[in-house]
């Protein structure tokens, strides 16, 4: 029996914060804290988010261009048009459960709407910002 | 053995031959009638997932291989049309090599050979299928307003817009729809 209750509080434990954290997301920020990250600022992810920045082809870029800026809705792609599910991990839970998937598309999307990689303090903003929507 | 049933099972055996040297797999092409109409679809996850995240996944048998080697290139990559579509290493060795071993001019599939015609001894080679000639041709007889001026079409890229069975590789004229134009085909 004890053993019993140990097992439901431990899964209790792991429950709780799951709609927060993946494995892949704890793992992606204790990286980004090995690269010097001390200080995790979500409220500055959240105005970056939309803030618009003139790309190469002088067309006004942001994330929220395409993700939008209700994250629990889904959001589309600003030449292709293809839907983009939800970034909200709540809604999706898909989101923030493979670390290459996440480290690809920070790549990706930062080059694309600031023109250049974003720094480890600036995807741990981004990351812990988008975990709590 | 007779010699009706003698001359029934030599045409079987030429059909099931035929198939099978135009087909990689008779019980593929026998349980896919249109297989050998159209292209190939998609069967590789990998390349349906990290083309497809962005776009419609342009099935391999749409452009000959040298135009995939221009695409699917790491620094081509970098500016895929205006965006950022960089892969690891790794994941754009497998799907560069999935495109290339399908593409139009490795493939039996008709319509597929059709491209690998059109795009023979051009140079460069087509980034765009829809640079393609016989894709160009096949299209030249719809009104501007129905692609471009279409608000649920808006260009030629967006296959699977009209092409109703364009995700399966099928992308004969009685499969397509025009949004906004129902009776397109008039």
């Amino acid at each position: 029996m004890k053993k019993i209750i140990t097992l439901f509080c431990v899964a209790g434990l792991m429950a709780a914060p799951a709609a927060f954290a993946t494995p892949a997301s704890d793992a992606l920020l204790a990286k980004y804290k090995s690269e010097g990250v001390t200080r995790i600022d979500a409220e500055k992810a959240k105005k970056d988010w939309s803030k618009e920045v003139k790309d190469e082809d002088g067309e006004m870029m942001s994330c929220s261009i395409c993700h939008g800026k209700d994250l629990s809705k889904s959001g589309q792609h600003h030449k292709t048009k293809k839907v983009i599910e939800p970034m909200s991990p709540k809604v999706n839970p898909e989101r923030f459960t493979d670390e290459k998937k996440i480290e690809k598309w920070f790549k990706r999307n930062c080059k694309d709407v600031w023109g250049r990689e974003c720094t480890a303090q600036e995807k741990a903003d981004f990351l812990t910002f988008l975990l709590a929507q | 053995m007779q010699k009706k049933a003698k001359i029934a099972l030599v045409l079987a055996a030429m059909m099931v031959s035929g198939v099978a040297v135009a087909e990689e797999s008779l019980i593929e092409a026998l349980v896919t009638p249109l297989r050998q109409k159209e292209v190939r679809s998609v069967d590789n996850k990998k390349y349906k997932e990290e083309c497809g995240s962005c776009h419609f996944a342009y099935q391999p048998g749409l452009l000959p291989a040298k135009s995939w080697a221009r695409l699917l290139d790491e620094k081509a990559l970098t500016d895929h049309f205006g965006e950022n579509a960089e892969l690891d290493r790794d994941v754009l060795s497998d799907i560069r090599q999935y495109a290339l071993d399908n593409a139009a001019d490795k493939s039996y599939w008709k319509r597929a050979r059709k491209i690998a015609v059109a795009t023979e001894g051009v140079e460069p080679a087509p980034l765009r299928i829809t640079e393609v000639r016989y894709i160009k041709r096949k299209h030249q007889d719809i009104p501007e307003k129905m692609i471009k001026g279409n608000k649920d079409v808006k260009s030629l890229s967006y296959c699977d817009a009209c092409h109703t069975q364009a995700n399966k590789g099928v992308f004969e004229a009685d499969t397509v729809q025009i949004p906004n134009y129902p009776d397109w085909d008039d």
